[in-house]
């Protein structure tokens, strides 16, 4: 399924002159405003409600060129690829860009970073500013060089002619650069050819790193104000239904700085059954913590475990009139009632945890009837919306401001702990910092739904493959934190979250090929299910590409030629957008790469063996093509599974931060790792069970096999890789363990 | 009132002495490099220098390092701290970075006792210090191209 952002349908471009700094800008002119309106806005730098700006940046006097980022850095490097692009186009001198990281303000449009979206989405936009800004750069330039302007280029922050040449800073110095660019011209501007390019796909360093070793970069936990008081979380013992009886806080009044235990009256009923305890440190807070006591009625969800989520999910995949369809090709009833013979499997995959290091936490200031918000986050425009609910207030009256984020992977998507320290600041009237302690953290987390998956494949009486149809549950996050973002059955029956079954609609031809997505009730009344990075894919590959694997044994076919026979870009298989030119074949011409470099089908020692599972990545208009090979070796007296390598080859199109890009492979790749064998918990009483690292164990720095990516050389329209590189991780391990045990795997993490 | 030295300035504190070290530091001292993580020292987020050796601020009581000499990632200066965070940034080691003053910290303690470890001793001494982004292979190559002062 397709997944919109709102996004804007005609784009404007806007470059102003505001004193000796240029400003220019791309995005939508808002309705009923001229676009000559929108531009004396921007020279005069207002904070216009009139142009909502996709991209916004400032050329100073002296050459600096400042770049708006309205993503969240997480470590992704995010900032240094999207200025990269305008940059570019710009001609700038990269060493004389720097980037900032905006707050919430409406002017810089729709607010989210996730998805692996940032550079696809963003690139084609950033490039088209980049490329309008040089336009007027170089018109203003060809007329001081008295030259034409077709006879310049732009490169190194200068403007080229033959020998001549004027510097960006002589020119935005010379005056008034105003100018507004259409749609319609904007379409027409030239964007470099691939050859032509000076810095995507060019080596550079992050422009976040230095900070981060020396320890100045700036998180949301390190975000203080005046006079601040500390709120630690008191939370209920379910997610929802829960409510405080009595709190008893006499224990808690003999600690120095204990100031009191404060009720959560949340108008909007997100916030259920929370007390917070506040006191003048957060040290004097955690002691309070521990000294008050509260007595919950607790929701009815409060003996739930993750076996009865497990069955609850076991039942609907079984149930043939479950879910919603999300792929309907052929007829796969028809097959089934014909077939020679079947083969079924459910695959399974259990809670996890996002355990983002930096901790849950917000500062709220309310001041002058404006509550500023002090917290890293994902999806601004989001949480907006339900921070208005709950303080009973517009968004306008709400701004969060931006902070590196101490790990994202989805966390951050959702704010709601800024809901709880907004409504406090207000009651107490002083700034308010919200911290979460580790366990309460994870007790409060959106964690990835386990998940039940059933496979039904049909064969004929010549042993060949005739259909399959596939049944997935889980908890689904969309349906909980966004709904206006689900997706309608292809038979205009129901909504499903694309978030949770993305990926089941693979690249692979078969013959008939049903999906149904199907909402797992009992976990979506027990906790609120929450995007895990690479999300739907990320436990549909576990099944999809195990499944796979159990196809090509039973038919008799080596797992990768099984895989390539069906990657032939035949029927819808083809390309369907300008992202994914090539279709099924990229994805081959990443498996047959990836076989090779890993010496595919060569004599391993007893105990070890090869697994191999594929991906497109988070969503199929967006493919990012990756094949993974993994090699385990299984202890054959303690069944302990070692990674010994991870190949992988990658095709996410033009890259445009090659180091940034292989960085994001090698952490995603490691996360499949740690997914597959390292971590997970289960519910336990409403709650998981694992709550702190000494018993949630991800993968640490002793278990890490050797890592060996590529990208494919590629000119095509970038897509993402955030996420992508995780998904075929697990899957080409439970495979390599059969391979080598013989022994089919079917849960995650993989017990042996 | 409790004293002890902090990257050698003489810091004095009436903060109980059972409050954990690093919120000494992090909130009274405004010293934000060393972070909060598990608050049960697993993460390594935390680490500091307790007279030269790795410590989890976290678990540790203020009266613990009374008149002891307390180094965080903004006094890292001695020549195998120097050698990490340069080693650091030419790796491109961190991606959310919230964890990387602790694994600088560590790494650092590392060095100082063994000028040139081995792949084993780097896991050895590296495996209590979590990095959620996994940025683990290159945590161990900036390691081992800042051993030896950065001339390995």
């Amino acid at each position: 399924m397709t997944i919109q952002t709102p996004e804007i349908s005609r784009r404007t471009f806007l470059a102003g002159t505001a004193g000796t700094t240029l400003i220019m800008g791309l995005g939508s002119v808002l309705p009923g405003c001229s676009s000559e309106d929108a531009a004396s806005d921007l020279a005069a730098k207002a904070a216009s409600m009139r142009f909502s700006p996709a991209v916004w940046f400032e050329l100073d006097g002296t050459g600096a060129v400042n770049i708006n980022i309205a993503k969240a850095e997480m470590g992704q490097h995010v900032g240094t690829a999207l200025a990269r692009i305008v940059a570019d186009e710009l001609g700038a001198d990269w060493s004389r860009v720097s980037i900032t990281h905006v707050d919430s303000d409406p002017k810089w449009g729709y607010m989210v970073t996730g998805g692996s979206w940032s550079v696809v989405t963003s690139f084609t936009m950033l490039s088209q500013a980049g490329a309008a800004g040089r336009s007027v750069l170089i018109d203003a330039g060809a007329a001081m060089l008295g030259v034409d302007a077709a006879a310049c280029r732009a490169e190194g922050g200068n403007v080229i002619a033959g020998d001549q040449q004027v510097s960006f800073a002589d020119i935005v110095m010379k005056g008034d650069l105003s100018r507004v660019i259409s749609e319609e011209e904007l379409a027409a501007m030239p964007v470099k050819a691939a050859a032509d390019r000076q810095l995507i796909g060019k080596s550079t360093s992050a422009l976040d790193i230095p900070g981060k070793e020396s320890g100045t970069a700036v998180y949301g936990l390190d975000a203080e104000l005046p006079n601040m008081a500390y709120a630690h979380p008191m939370i209920p013992p379910t997610r929802y239904g829960s409510t405080i009886n009595a709190v008893d806080d006499s224990a808690a009044k003999d600690i120095p700085g204990y100031l009191q235990t404060l009720r959560v009256n949340d108008p909007s009923d997100l916030i259920q059954g929370w007390a917070l305890v506040i006191a003048e440190s957060f040290p004097a807070a955690m002691q309070a913590a521990d000294a008050v006591k509260i007595d919950w009625a607790a929701g009815p969800t409060a003996a739930v475990t993750e076996a009865h989520l497990v069955a609850e999910g076991e039942a609907l995949v079984n149930d043939s009139s479950s879910g919603v369809l999300f792929v309907d090709d052929g007829d796969v009833a028809a097959v089934r009632d014909s077939a020679a013979e079947t083969h079924s499997a459910i695959y399974r995959t259990s809670t996890a945890l996002h355990f983002t290091m930096e901790p849950q936490n917000a500062l709220v200031e309310f001041v002058d009837g404006v509550f500023h918000i002090h917290a890293g986050n994902q999806w601004q425009s989001l949480i907006l919306s339900y921070l208005a609910a709950a303080l009973e207030v517009e968004e306008s009256n709400i701004v969060i401001h931006q902070y590196y984020l101490g790990g994202g992977y989805g966390r951050r998507l959702f704010g709601d702990q800024m809901i709880p320290a907004a409504l406090a600041a207000r009651e107490l009237g002083r700034p308010v910092k919200l911290v979460f302690q580790r366990a309460a953290d994870s007790r409060f987390d959106c964690a990835r739904s386990p998940s039940v998956a059933k496979f039904d494949a049909s064969f004929d009486a010549d042993g060949g493959l005739t259909g399959i149809e596939h049944a997935a549950a889980a908890g689904w996050p969309t349906l909980a934190m966004a709904p206006g973002f689900m997706g309608t059955g292809v038979d205009g029956n129901g909504k499903f979250d694309g978030f949770s079954i993305n990926g089941a609609d693979h690249w692979y031809t078969l013959p008939n090929h049903r999906v149904r997505a199907i909402n797992n009730d009992l976990a979506q009344r027990t906790f609120l299910p929450g995007w895990l990075r690479a999300v739907g894919p990320g436990w549909i590959g576990w099944g999809v590409e195990c499944f796979m694997d159990e196809l090509a044994a039973k038919m008799g076919e080596d797992p990768v030629a099984f895989r390539l026979a069906r990657l032939d870009a035949a029927g819808k298989n083809v390309a369907t957008s300008p992202r994914s030119v090539g279709g099924a074949l990229r994805l081959a011409a990443a498996l047959e790469d990836v076989a090779e470099r890993s010496g595919w089908g060569s004599e391993l020692p007893e105990g070890e063996g090869m697994g191999v599972a594929v991906s497109h990545g988070q969503e199929r208009d967006k493919p990012t093509w990756t094949a993974c090979v993994a090699h385990v070796a299984v202890d054959a007296a303690t069944r302990k599974v070692t990674v010994k390598k991870i190949w992988q080859t990658l095709d996410c199109g033009t890259v445009v931060h090659p180091d940034g890009a292989l960085a994001q492979a090698e952490g995603a790749s490691l996360w499949g790792v740690s997914l597959a064998l390292h971590e997970g918990t289960r519910f336990a009483y409403g709650e998981v069970k694992h709550q702190n690292l000494d018993t949630y164990t991800p993968l640490r720095m002793s278990d890490v096999p050797e890592l060996d990516i590529k990208f494919m050389q590629s000119e095509e329209h970038p897509t993402g890789l955030g996420e992508p590189p995780l998904i075929a991780v697990p899957p080409a391990i439970g495979n390599a363990i059969f391979a080598a045990t013989g022994t089919r795997v079917r849960d995650l993490p993989i017990r042996l | 009132m409790i004293q002890f030295e902090l990257n050698g300035d003489t810091v004095t504190t009436d903060s109980p002495p059972d409050t954990p070290l690093l919120w000494v530091i992090r909130d009274e001292i405004k010293l934000k490099g060393t972070k909060f993580g598990c608050g049960i020292a697993m993460c390594g987020a935390c680490t500091v220098h307790l007279d030269g050796a790795a410590l989890r601020s976290c678990v540790t009581p203020l009266s613990a390092v009374e008149n002891a000499s307390v180094t965080t990632i903004e006094g890292l200066d001695s020549a195998e701290g120097k050698a990490l965070q340069a080693a650091w940034v030419e790796e491109q080691v961190a991606q959310c970075g919230y964890c990387q003053s602790g694994q600088i910290m560590q790494a650092a303690d590392l060095l100082r006792n063994n000028p040139d470890p081995s792949d084993a001793e780097i896991n050895v001494a590296m495996n209590g210090n979590l990095c959620r982004c996994m940025a683990y292979t290159r945590i161990k190559s900036a390691i081992k191209s800042a051993a030896n002062g950065g001339g390995a």
